[in-house]
């Protein structure tokens, strides 16, 4: 469904992403992993057109790498940012209005179903949300605007209490039976319970292909790749 | 009393001037984050090209011109905004101090050119003649002008808040004005919500410039540019971006100057509403607030 | 351009400043009468003036990065506090410029340590706020210092004699070079101290200086003081050379013009800024006497109008230099520069 060549992205005076080439395959929720700082939320942006950058981008065969944000988007791709950006001074309902685009299917029976307190809190200011309730926010916002097809999701548990995380994880489970998602996490637990295949990235570079459960089950793929130590190696 | 009346209901009316031209500036600040320094000469050649292309019928049918040249200049003012936003804003989007300094060169040469072709001496405005005739209110005589003034800033501020909240573009906006990133992270075309608001806010200075033609009796090249200043004060203390911060902000910035003006000594009114504006910026922690 | 040789260009080059009212030269079309002629020296003190204006204010906003809209306001101290002192006061010339100098320095400390507690559009405006403050404290005609409206014309025996008298506009003219040398003497040296180049990372990345240990408050405060006595400084000399304090010089207009010619010239170069100021006064100058001339007169209005508005003019050269000449004439030259090296092969 998406494919990244060579994508190269430049933050000011550093180079951020050297060449970044992976696919996606349609369907499921494929992990963009990783240790910290080494580019996975820059590569959603660099997929969205959100900084500037170089490579080739195709998606559902036609290629966006030169497309602006907006137009990328109403292709079918949705952004579920690292700080959820849910407009605060707007109300839920409004939030989500925003989101609709002309000729998807309005997806409101899902998302409500999902997350039933988007109904309920529908005229509440989104400012006034939880932690956890702006995260279902950014979420349903993102399935109206995505019609059926992918969800860039960017650390969703972030920052949530373990309750909250497992709604999350659900909602996010049975999201991935209508659209494909590409899903950043730092959260390896997470990762592995949403996520069967994996991408990794390191310093800027794709470091491992492969499924999650390989990845988990090899100590020293996990502790290159991941940082991770070995269980029972007494830290 | 009759004098506080008189004070509070041409404070209205000079609210409502106010309002009108620092309403699109709040607009464009708040979502486009460009100080549009050209807003004080969107005011002043719609109010030229109005008084202009009535000024056959001036002599004639008061009330006719008059209508005319009110809806000429709200036109006017929507078309200069329109060419201003796509070929000199549009094109620095990327460079935000570059977009400031086109908009100063553009205050520079409208105002010169108005001048070179008007001069530099006012211009009289015919009014029909119930507006220049006055009606008793609370025991003071206040000027119909004022009146008529205040009751069609009123009505434009509905206008708004009807767009704002009640139209796809109004929700674009609020929401643009708050993060216009996501805004475009959610498929939305945020250049066509620029572009909308610019013209919004032009056709807003255009019938500011008419109404003050109106109000003061005359026009002049100078009045849009000392008027923007007192646009930037009521934007800055009504909260960039907030059409409601605005009317407030407006009207209290004008009794202000009205009460200060009449009660201390002429000029002492226009000082403090300056030193409101320096307090206002030194106070608040952040320059935006939306809503 | 070694560097030998760009100091013996402006030695040389200075020499020959120095000796223009000597100079029988006519110049058309630059100037309408000889170079040693008092209107043409008038004009040149006037361009030489600007151009020390626009360096101050290219201090803070080339190198130290803040946008002021209230530059005008120190100029406009030092025209009007040294006409307040001549005039109203009566006294001497020597009085008159200590005061000036001393006032060039509190009033900007004072006015900067407020304005600098808040930043960029915030800062901007604040600035505006109080250049527009002391506008009208100016038109108020306070205890009739100011003169208001009128303005503030110097007493007949406010000057020593040789200033004053159509003879002595030399005298003027020289002034002016002094201090616009002087001004360029103490911009190179502010920018190349170790406090210029702090004032310089400031413009790239405050909070980059403020993790280093530095308090760029003081920094700010520092370029905003001196920017702001530069200013001053010109603006006495303009009082010299005008005979009178007019409010003309506080308004906004008139800040928003020293934008026009610190962008016109380069912003973040100092000869650049001194080149926009002399070029952007000559051409507010001379553009209205071409004007009047015959050829012009005689075109169609649609073009006589506008050419005859040298604000428009300017007003327009800002709009295109700002979309497409993003460096200004500075900009401009060394791009030239750096074609001529490229095609001359010696890269």
């Amino acid at each position: 469904m998406l494919e990244v060549r060579d994508l190269r992205v430049r933050i000011g005076q550093s180079q951020i992403l050297h060449g970044l080439s992976f696919d996606v395959p349609s369907g499921g929720i494929t992990g963009l992993l990783g240790r910290n700082g080494v580019g996975k939320s820059t590569t959603l942006r660099g997929i969205l057109g959100l900084v500037t950058r170089s490579g080739e981008i195709g998606f559902a065969g036609a290629a966006i790498g030169t497309l602006r944000t907006y137009e990328i988007v109403r292709r079918g791709i949705a952004y579920v940012p690292e700080d959820r950006d849910v407009f605060s001074s707007l109300s839920v309902e409004e939030n989500l209005q925003l989101a609709e685009r002309p000729g998807n299917a309005l997806r409101y029976d899902l998302v409500y179903e999902l997350f039933p307190e988007m109904k309920a809190r529908g005229k509440q200011r989104a400012g006034t949300l939880s932690g956890g309730q702006q995260q279902m926010l950014a979420i349903s916002r993102a399935l109206l605007n995505a019609g059926n097809r992918l969800l860039l999701v960017d650390e969703p548990t972030k920052g949530l209490s373990p309750l909250v995380v497992r709604d999350v994880v659900d909602a996010l489970k049975r999201a991935s039976e209508v659209v494909t998602i590409l899903l950043v996490e730092q959260n390896l637990s997470v990762a592995h319970k949403l996520a069967r295949d994996a991408i990794v990235l390191d310093q800027g570079r794709v470091g491992y292909v492969g499924t999650v459960d390989a990845l988990m089950s090899d100590p020293a793929l996990a502790r290159h790749h991941l940082g991770l130590r070995p269980a029972g190696s007494g830290r | 009393m009759s004098t506080v009346a008189l004070l509070l209901l041409t404070g209205l009316g000079l609210g409502g001037l106010y309002f009108l031209i620092a309403s699109g500036l709040s607009l464009i600040w708040g979502l486009m984050r460009v100080l549009n320094f050209a807003h004080g000469a969107l005011f002043t050649v719609a109010a030229y090209v109005a008084w202009q292309l009535t000024l056959p019928w001036q002599t004639g049918n008061a009330a006719v011109a008059w209508l005319a040249g009110l809806v000429i200049a709200i036109v006017a003012g929507g078309v200069c905004a329109f060419l201003l936003e796509v070929f000199l804003i549009r094109p620095l989007y990327a460079r935000p101090i570059g977009q400031i300094l086109v908009t100063v060169g553009v205050a520079l040469a409208a105002v010169a050119l108005i001048e070179g072709i008007f001069g530099s001496d006012p211009k009289q405005m015919i009014v029909p003649a119930w507006m220049s005739a006055s009606t008793h209110v609370f025991g003071a005589d206040i000027p119909n002008t004022r009146l008529l003034i205040a009751s069609i800033a009123l009505l434009v501020l509905a206008a708004l808040l009807f767009f704002l909240r009640g139209t796809r573009y109004g929700l674009v906006v609020r929401a643009g004005v708050e993060n216009r990133a996501m805004v475009e992270a959610l498929g939305i075309d945020v250049d066509r919500a620029f572009t909308l608001v610019f013209v919004i806010g032009g056709m807003a200075a255009g019938l500011a410039g008419f109404l003050a033609g109106t109000y003061f009796g005359y026009i002049d090249p100078a009045r849009g540019t000392s008027m923007l200043i007192f646009a930037f004060i009521v934007v800055v203390i009504g909260g960039l971006g907030s059409v409601t911060g605005s009317a407030i902000a407006a009207v209290v910035v004008a009794v202000v100057q009205q009460f200060l003006n009449f009660y201390a000594a002429p000029g002492i009114g226009d000082f403090s509403v300056v030193i409101l504006l320096a307090a206002a910026l030194l106070v608040r922690p952040r320059l935006t607030e939306a809503g | 351009m070694n560097a030998n040789v760009r100091y013996a260009l402006a030695a040389a080059g200075v020499a020959l400043l120095v000796a223009v009212p000597w100079v029988p030269l006519p110049l058309p079309p630059f100037f309408s009468e000889p170079l040693r002629a008092p209107g043409t020296l008038n004009l040149l003190a006037l361009c030489f003036v600007f151009g020390s204006l626009a360096l101050s204010y290219d201090l803070i906003f080339g190198f130290a990065g803040l946008l002021s809209f209230g530059h005008a306001l120190y100029f406009a101290a030092g025209v009007y506090t040294a006409a307040i002192a001549l005039t109203r006061w009566h006294w001497t010339l020597p009085q008159a410029l200590i005061f000036t100098l001393a006032l060039s320095i509190v009033l900007p400390a004072l006015v900067g340590a407020v304005c600098l507690r808040v930043r960029d559009i915030q800062f901007a405006m604040v600035t505006l706020a109080f250049a527009q403050a002391g506008s009208i404290l100016i038109m108020q005609n306070p205890f009739g210092l100011t003169g208001g409206e009128e303005g503030l014309a110097l007493g007949v025996n406010a000057l020593p004699g040789f200033l004053v008298g159509v003879a002595n506009t030399r005298n003027l003219y020289w002034i002016a070079l002094g201090v616009l040398a002087l001004t360029c003497a103490i911009g190179w040296w502010s920018v190349n101290s170790a406090p210029g180049r702090v004032w310089q990372a400031i413009r790239e990345n405050e909070r980059r200086v403020a993790v280093i240990g530095l308090n760029p408050y003081f920094y700010k405060l520092g370029a905003f003081v001196v920017s702001s006595f530069l200013a001053s400084m010109a603006g006495t000399v303009y009082l010299l050379i005008e005979g009178s304090a007019s409010p003309d010089v506080t308004t906004a207009n008139f800040t928003l013009a020293l934008l026009v010619m610190v962008v016109l010239g380069g912003v973040g170069t100092l000869w650049g800024a001194v080149l926009g100021g002399i070029v952007y006064e000559y051409l507010d100058f001379r553009l209205v006497v071409l004007a009047n001339a015959s050829q012009l007169q005689s075109l169609p209005s649609y073009l006589r109008i506008p050419l005859s508005e040298p604000l428009f003019i300017l007003g327009v050269l800002f709009i295109v230099l700002v979309l497409f000449v993003p460096g200004g004439l500075a900009g401009a030259v060394r791009r030239l520069n750096a074609a001529i090296h490229v095609s001359s092969g010696s890269h």
